[in-house]
């Protein structure tokens, strides 16, 4: 069967005529089994036509991996327009993964030295956009020999190709260094453009080259003049600029070359200020030259006078109406912005002017720039401005302007009031974007500023009024509005307007939060926290706080749940203890090694509230921790033990101070009682942290022969003395020395007044009840003192 | 019709094909012409029907790479009499031809525009004969 031969042009008009995706297809797949077919054949006579064909379906999408061979034997064919297609398809089809790519080199190496330029040139461009490694490493010395020829087509292409062996295979870079002298002196441009790359590409790997090339700076200058002045050569002139390809290269060689390198750098000043004179800067080729000549400016170590030169330059550019023109200036000035920090100031308005541009690209660059424009003496404006766009920004920059607006404001804020205000700010408008730690860094800041603590309670206060769906303002505002509540409502405060607040409104709006769905788990949390403070600040009935803990003792969620009971239990039993428990937080300490160690001590006491908002700062962890233990989270190095719960009470472990079993401080153990192998012991504890507390420990060993069965002991204190008497571990003593029995007492001595306990024992032994009263007087002295 | 300087697999080009076409289409005519796109810079023209791209990465100029972008167009214009992308479409192969004379491994190599048209002329007189 004859395959049809469609010419090309045929092809393309058949599939632009299919309708449909699958009528293309069809065509395709027709027309690919046709050319499969004459693969095989071999028909010599139009095979670059069927791989034109097939290049054509490959463009399309279309899978053409087994034209690749057909590619090998056109380019082996001694007809240029085979090779031509061939080496097209070469490029298109193989690559470096594949096998086949390698048996292309001796076919290269032979039309490389074949001394027809159109070949040669057709071999050079295949190989520096496929070559392998290997394939360089072969084929360099043919290259190299190219790039003497007499043919300025032939020099150009080569030279190009030497710079693609480079980059495959380092190594080569020696056998190309040597010719590079020479072919600076073409006046062929081609050529010299592709000199010019290469000698850029040999300095960028090697610094010796880079050495070897400092030599020639004289010379690029000077040909760099010729173009600049004279404008030589009309044929390759762009829009009144003399060939800006060539002049862009330039630049850019000169600046690898005179980095960090003085002598270079000098011969390099006149030039480079008159080439930014000289150019036009109202046409796109001229911005092009100019914007290159400023990034050299930049990078060697030029004079002052030019440096500013150039960094007016990038302000003409930011003026220009052109948006290519802007967003270059912009990507620029914020690389010098480092360094000529001085000199970027002067376009600030010019850069906030950019702030308001519809475009993506270009918002995001004036963004950064102004972020890096910040410092003290505009901090005011600045963050002004900043913060206008961060109410009209798209959502993606939110984040970025609102951390960067929070950086700056810690950085250079004037005073503490202003910086609060901003972070406010902040906070109500992009609250959602704002980074985790910011609430915490908000709370110790305003913590830290005393004087400002009623001011900032009321503006929270209004805030919040207002607004109650920002998460980071709310846990702000709740935990302000609990800490400070009296402040809020002692009704003046010359800082802001006056605010009548009444105990009512304030917890109306904390029982709002609670229940809003919007609020997170663990705003919900600060929430209960400041609820409960406000019951020791507030001077009104508790009866409303109280209700709202009960309602939550059963709420769904673990956390919330464990609060509510524990607040209750507040309530109920140890009142007497809330005020004290309550007490305002001392400033909290950022970060530091105390950190840890209180966050060690979170987590060893279990049952306190310890899972932070702000899961990675423990410091927030430290601020929920308000029940934790009266001496506050500051210096003490308290250690609590293994705590062994009294089942169903969690409350006894919340007021626990942490009780060791082993007395801390050695304060000897005193026999009190000894009756038929019945004995008692007392054990003294007095823990570090609280002076009025001792822990006695009372043990009961039996090394009769008979159980000690329905053990009570009851101990009465004088007056000025609270007693607190735990359950003991059991009733029953066994006998032959078993498992003693012990007791616990709390008592609480805050008169340090000399202590004496009187002991009731009731308990039945060897078949008799025994009931015993007797006073203990001689404890030791380290008891109470 | 796409030109790769670095190694690119080539499953990879078509779905990079299509990301950078998406993006570009997505552009209106105010924005200007650069693009971040992972961590080139897209640099691309629409004249008309036909979008030229050009992926560079962070050391080009990329103004420089704009005009290149017109100069191209220029020469297409030169050698197709006003062109089109029918024109392009059915002369894949001399666009090819084009573009190779223009750019060499990622690099500029010619851009006067007499200098690239005669190897064409060569090839046309070849095909005649």
């Amino acid at each position: 069967m004859v395959a049809s031969s469609l010419k090309l042009q045929e092809l393309i008009q058949e599939i632009r005529e299919a309708k449909t995706q699958a009528q293309e297809r069809e065509v395709i797949q027709k027309e690919c089994a046709h050319i499969r077919a004459s693969f095989r054949d071999g028909d010599p006579l139009h095979s670059h036509r069927q791989l034109a064909k097939l290049l054509y379906a490959h463009m399309l999408g279309y899978p053409a991996h087994f034209g690749q061979m057909e590619c090998l034997k056109l380019i082996a064919s001694p007809r240029f327009t085979d090779k031509r297609v061939g080496y097209l398809g070469a490029m298109l089809l193989l690559d470096e993964r594949q096998d086949a790519h390698l048996l292309i080199t001796n076919s290269i190496k032979n039309d490389l030295s074949q001394g027809i330029e159109a070949v040669q040139g057709l071999a050079l461009c295949t190989l520096s956009a496929m070559g392998s490694a290997e394939m360089c490493r072969d084929l360099a010395p043919e290259v190299e020999k190219l790039l003497l020829q007499p043919s300025a087509y032939v020099r150009k292409k080569a030279v190009l190709t030497a710079v693609h062996m480079i980059r495959k295979v380092p190594e080569l870079s020696d056998i190309f260094l040597p010719p590079c002298a020479q072919l600076l002196h073409e006046r062929h441009h081609g050529v010299l453009l592709g000199t010019v790359t290469l000698i850029t590409e040999l300095c960028e790997r090697s610094p010796a080259a880079l050495k070897h090339f400092r030599k020639v700076v004289p010379q690029l200058v000077h040909t760099l003049r010729t173009l600049v002045v004279t404008g030589c050569s009309t044929e390759h002139s762009v829009s009144g600029v003399s060939d800006p390809f060539l002049q862009v290269q330039i630049l850019r060689l000169l600046r690898i070359l005179g980095r960090n390198h003085e002598e270079s750098s000098e011969t390099m000043n006149d030039l480079l200020a008159q080439v930014a004179t000289n150019t036009d800067a109202s046409r796109n080729a001229g911005s092009a030259v100019l914007f290159e000549t400023v990034l050299t400016i930049m990078d060697i170590r030029s004079a002052a006078g030019l440096r500013v030169l150039a960094v007016n330059i990038l302000g003409r550019f930011l003026l220009n109406s052109d948006r290519n023109i802007r967003y270059v200036a912009l990507t620029s000035l914020l690389k010098l912005v480092q360094s000529d920090h001085s000199a970027v100031q002067r376009h600030r308005p010019t850069v906030v002017e950019c702030l308001q541009e519809p475009d993506a690209s270009l918002s995001r660059r004036a963004l950064e720039l102004s972020l890096a424009l910040v410092n003290s003496s505009n901090v005011r404006t600045m963050t002004q401005e900043l913060q206008g766009f961060l109410e009209s920004c798209p959502p993606d920059l939110r984040a970025d302007c609102a951390s960067g607006i929070l950086l700056a404001a810690e950085r250079f804020a004037p005073t503490k009031r202003w910086h609060i205000d901003t972070i406010l700010r902040v906070l109500t408008t992009a609250g959602t974007y704002v980074r985790d730690d910011a609430v915490a860094n908000l709370i110790q800041l305003i913590g830290g500023a005393q004087e400002l603590h009623a001011y900032s309670v009321r503006r929270l206060y209004s805030a919040l009024a207002e607004d109650i769906s920002q998460q980071p303002l709310v846990q702000v505002a709740a935990w302000c509005i609990g800490e400070y509540g009296d402040l809020l409502l002692e009704g003046t405060c010359e800082e802001t307007e006056p605010l009548q607040v009444e105990e009512d409104m304030v917890l109306t709006l904390l029982e709002r939060v609670l229940q809003s769905h919007m609020s997170l788990p663990a705003t919900r949390g600060y929430a209960l926290t400041a609820l409960m403070k406000l019951s020791t600040r507030l001077h009104g009935d508790n009866n409303r706080i109280c209700q709202v803990m009960s309602i939550y003792g059963s709420c769904q969620d673990v956390e919330l749940q464990q609060r509510a009971v524990e607040y209750n239990a507040l309530f109920r039993k140890y009142d007497h203890l809330r005020a004290a428990v309550l007490e305002k937080m001392p400033l909290v300490e950022r970060g530091g090694p105390q950190v840890n160690e209180e966050a060690k001590e979170s987590k060893e006491v279990a049952q306190l509230s310890e899972a932070a908002p702000v899961p990675t700062e423990t410091q927030a962890s430290k601020l929920l921790d308000l029940l934790d233990l009266l001496d506050g989270p500051s210096e003490n190095a308290q250690h609590p033990p293994p705590l062994d719960p009294t089942p169903g009470d969690t409350l006894i472990h919340l007021l626990d101070l942490p009780c060791a079993p082993l007395p801390s401080a050695p304060i000897p153990n005193l026999k009190v009682y000894e009756r038929e192998g019945l004995q008692l012991t007392l054990s003294f504890v007095r823990p570090p942290g609280t002076p009025t507390l001792l822990l006695i420990t009372v043990t009961a060993t039996n090394t009769s022969g008979g159980d000690v069965t329905h053990f009570i002991c009851q101990v009465a204190v004088p007056k000025s003395f609270q007693l607190q008497l735990q359950a003991p571990s059991g009733d029953t003593v066994p006998a032959q020395g078993g498992l003693p029995m012990t007791q616990l007492l709390r008592i609480l001595n805050p008169n340090k007044a000399p202590l004496r306990l009187k002991l009731r024992l009731t308990y039945d032994h060897f078949g008799q009840s025994v009931q015993e009263i007797f006073e203990v007087n001689n404890l030791p002295v380290e008891t109470w003192q | 019709l796409s030109k790769y300087y670095e190694h690119v697999e080539i499953n990879k080009r078509r779905l990079l094909e299509t990301e950078v076409i998406k993006s570009c289409l997505s552009r209106s005519n105010e924005q200007c012409s650069f693009i971040d796109y992972k961590d080139f810079k897209l640099i691309y023209q629409q004249y008309a029907a036909v979008f030229i791209v050009v992926g560079v990465n962070d050391t080009e100029n990329e103004m420089a790479i704009y005009k290149f972008i017109h100069n191209f167009v220029e020469v297409l214009d030169d050698s197709f009499s006003r062109v089109s992308e029918l024109d392009i479409m059915f002369n894949l192969d001399k666009v090819h031809i084009i573009l190779d004379e223009m750019s060499l491994s990622g690099c500029i190599v010619e851009t006067n525009w007499a200098r690239i048209l005669v190897p064409l002329q060569i090839l046309d007189k070849i095909l005649d004969s």
